[in-house]
């Protein structure tokens, strides 16, 4: 064993337990937002406690609308996971300057969103006490799903591998070396893309779903997520500057603010072209689509979501057109319509529909149960809440407060540190 | 460590605690059908069991059932006949949409009568049309048929090219030699990535522990087919196959009031499924996505000998 390996058998336990420890340290503020989080996932763990005994009847699922709320939640975190690399495109690709300090906190939203993918996953199993029957009996290459658990998982490893590697130099004051993760990058790049293209072929796979079967659906998630996905990132950028004082340039979130732009316009643009074939057409299999925009028979559960979506969309995409949007408020209004416009686009706006009328042509509507949306909001607030430890032990490191050889004092993070972050891609 | 903040520490990590614990309380409440059992657990995937794996396996299958219902059922593990592949042939015209299949369907095949699962769907259809849409799922006439439509029961198409076999991730459905597309209710995961594929909507999920009352469970089962379901996986027709596998036929045929139900062996050229596939024009619903059903309809013809175009008439020449 060489002395390397022998002081990393040391230290990388006692840099997990400082992390650790760290996670629990913070003023007022951090704590009531780690307190609130920590009590709303307890809630859905409660939930998912009562569905787990009673089954998925707990939910507004049926044999009709057979999935819902957890795949729509599901579909649109493998976006956001996937928008990691709009960060790091610009960073690793085009040597982006302003975005070089930042493109840690995309991959860590990454890892954050593929655990609540996950969970969402594991949520709407019938037999989540089966898992280990994937391991056992692997339908793959014939089921796209087995594609999509490797997709995800190695997405997982991937971005773990990356951040933890470069957070665990910094802590040691080494440079990186570029051969143990400059590769993992670049397979990064073309996995993130392949994670949501998976996805979508999940769905545009079923020749029995004309809603779903359509050449489409793969570009728009993809549209979708780099413009979802990123203003994600523009609004925690934001926060993390404002409560921690971590430097996030102008330049760096109008870089993403032009990416955003650009994809939210294509996501419109293929939204459009699917609306046109639908229904300029007229053939029997735009029925669903019928139902989505104007309703049938009487039957319209679906229309207000649809029409909501795309004006937040088409407002979002208005404000980031016009110079008003170089004020910061306006950005993130613009951010916020969109993150809520394509979730909702995601779930009431593509799984849903899907499943009416089912393939026999029997009008079922869905509605989710209280129980099935606490466990949804139970996934998501444990998911910041991962994030939230993750961006919390990570600014420190790279601030060079908390190193393998310094004691890190135990109180609130300090503003104003005019330390330059250690990370250097 | 001072002693004001061992015991505040100690407060929010009891507290924590106490908090975890309180939130996986509904737990508690979990039947012991559903409870962790080792021998489940460890339980092989229906291809990878022997002889002995699969006794067990029905040995405690029949406690199970005995604890639950109070009586011993005899369940086995019947395997398909050499050269038969099964198919299904409707009669449109003679089909008065009674629903009597439906319900002997699930009196054979145990499915749950709360919430209630079945596996046929008979639709009416206006006349003039044989799309699906138009068909009327919840039709409530005193009497049937009505003069206006005819009916259309639909289920399981066990089809040549499933879709469901090909999306499951973890094989717990799967095509068997005779052309019946089976489930194995122990390995299934309960994802429902085959209901979603499914173009027939054939495909049935537990939402929650099926019930079905004590005096009317059928104790003649078999491991792949009516055997009770457990709550969290799929379940869908299999064509009767511990009946027909041994000659019978499928209770959705025997009740049929009137023959408007054909069954049986396709790679026998003296069957009647074979005659009526041979003579009558038969179609499948959806031939578009390609799922190959072994499920076929057709209309009774008025006068058949004279629409049979005698050999050597020519064609009209462009």
């Amino acid at each position: 064993m060489t002395n390397d390996t022998k002081s990393f058998i040391h230290e990388y336990p006692r840099f997990l337990w400082r992390c650790f420890r760290l996670s629990f340290v913070g003023d007022w503020k951090y704590y009531s937002w780690m307190f609130t989080l920590s009590v709303i996932a307890l809630f859905g763990l409660n939930a998912y406690a009562k569905q787990f005994v009673q089954g998925l009847g707990t939910t507004g699922m049926s044999d009709q609308v057979s999935w819902g709320l957890y795949i729509a939640n599901f579909t649109y975190l493998v976006g956001v996971a996937a928008a990691a690399v709009m960060l790091v495109i610009p960073v690793y690709i085009y040597k982006n300057k302003e975005l070089h300090n930042l493109v840690i906190f995309g991959e860590l939203l990454a890892v954050s969103a593929i655990l609540m993918c996950l969970l969402f996953i594991t949520a709407d199993l019938g037999r989540p006490d089966r898992f280990h029957h994937l391991l056992l009996r692997f339908n793959f290459p014939r089921s796209i799903l087995t594609w999509d658990v490797i997709a995800l998982n190695g997405y997982l490893l991937l971005n773990l591998h990356i951040c933890g590697y470069l957070i665990y130099c910094a802590y040691n004051k080494r440079t990186p070396t570029r051969k143990f993760y400059i590769p993992f990058v670049f397979i990064a790049i073309v996995w993130a893309i392949s994670i949501h293209t998976v996805t979508a072929f999940l769905y545009s796979g079923l020749g029995g779903r004309p809603f779903w079967n359509s050449a489409v659906i793969a570009p728009r998630f993809l549209a979708s997520a780099f413009a979802a996905g990123p203003a994600i990132i523009v609004l925690t950028l934001q926060v993390i500057r404002a409560s921690t004082g971590y430097p996030v340039s102008e330049k760096a979130i109008g870089t993403l603010k032009k990416i955003i732009t650009v994809a939210l316009a294509i996501n419109m643009f293929l939204l459009g072209s699917e609306v046109f074939t639908e229904f300029y057409t007229g053939a029997a299999h735009s029925i669903s689509a019928q139902y989505l925009y104007f309703g049938l028979d009487g039957r319209h559960a679906l229309v207000p979501w649809i029409w909501t979506s795309i004006a937040l969309n088409t407002f979002a995409l208005v404000a980031l057109f016009t110079p008003a949007s170089n004020k910061r408020w306006v950005l993130n209004v613009a951010c916020a319509a969109m993150i809520v416009g394509i979730w909702i686009e995601k779930g009431m706006g593509l799984i849903v529909p899907a499943f009416i009328p089912s393939p026999l042509g029997e009008i079922v509507e869905y509605k989710p149960t209280l129980n099935e949306i606490l466990v949804s909001i139970g996934i998501w607030a444990f998911g910041i809440l991962i994030y939230t430890i993750l961006v919390r032990v990570t600014i420190p490191v790279l601030y060079g407060e908390l190193l393998v050889d310094k004691v890190y004092r135990t109180d609130a993070v300090q503003k104003d540190v005019n330390t330059s972050p250690a990370l250097t891609p | 460590m001072t002693r004001r903040s061992f015991l505040r520490r100690g407060t929010a990590a009891t507290g924590a605690v106490a908090a975890l614990a309180a939130s996986l309380s509904p737990l508690k409440e979990i039947t012991d059908t559903d409870s962790f059992s080792m021998s489940k657990f460890l339980q092989k995937h229906y291809k990878e069991m022997d002889g002995k794996d699969m006794a067990s396996a029905l040995e405690r299958i029949s406690k199970e059932v005995e604890k639950r219902y109070d009586i011993r059922p005899n369940i086995r593990d019947i395997k398909p006949m050499d050269g038969v592949e099964f198919v299904y042939a409707l009669n449109l015209t003679r089909c008065i949409g009674c629903r009597k299949c439906v319900h002997a369907c699930v009196a054979e095949n145990n499915q749950s009568h709360s919430p209630e699962i079945q596996y046929i769907r008979v639709l009416e259809m206006p006349r003039g049309s044989l799309d699906i849409e138009q068909g009327n799922h919840h039709y409530d006439r005193p009497t049937v048929p009505d003069e206006d439509h005819f009916y259309m029961p639909i289920q399981c198409h066990q089809c040549a090219n499933p879709p469901c076999v090909k999306v499951c991730p973890v094989e717990a459905t799967w095509q068997e030699p005779d052309g019946i597309t089976v489930i194995d209710y122990d390995w299934c995961i309960g994802c429902r990535y085959c209901e979603a594929a499914c173009p027939y909507w054939a495909r049935r999920f537990n939402f929650t522990r099926p019930e079905i009352p004590k005096d009317k469970l059928n104790t003649n089962m078999s491991y792949l087919s009516n055997r009770p379901r457990q709550k969290g996986v799929m379940e869908k027709c299999h064509f009767c196959l511990h009946r027909t596998r041994e000659g019978k036929m499928p209770a959705c045929l025997e009740v049929c009031p009137t023959g408007a139900r054909k069954f049986g062996n396709i790679l026998d050229p003296k069957s009647e499924v074979r005659q009526i596939l041979e003579s009558k024009r038969v179609f499948v619903l959806k031939q578009e996505v390609g799922t190959l059903p072994r499920f076929f309809y057709y209309f009774d013809e008025r006068d058949p000998i004279n629409l049979k175009v005698p050999t050597g008439t020519e064609g009209d020449r462009p």
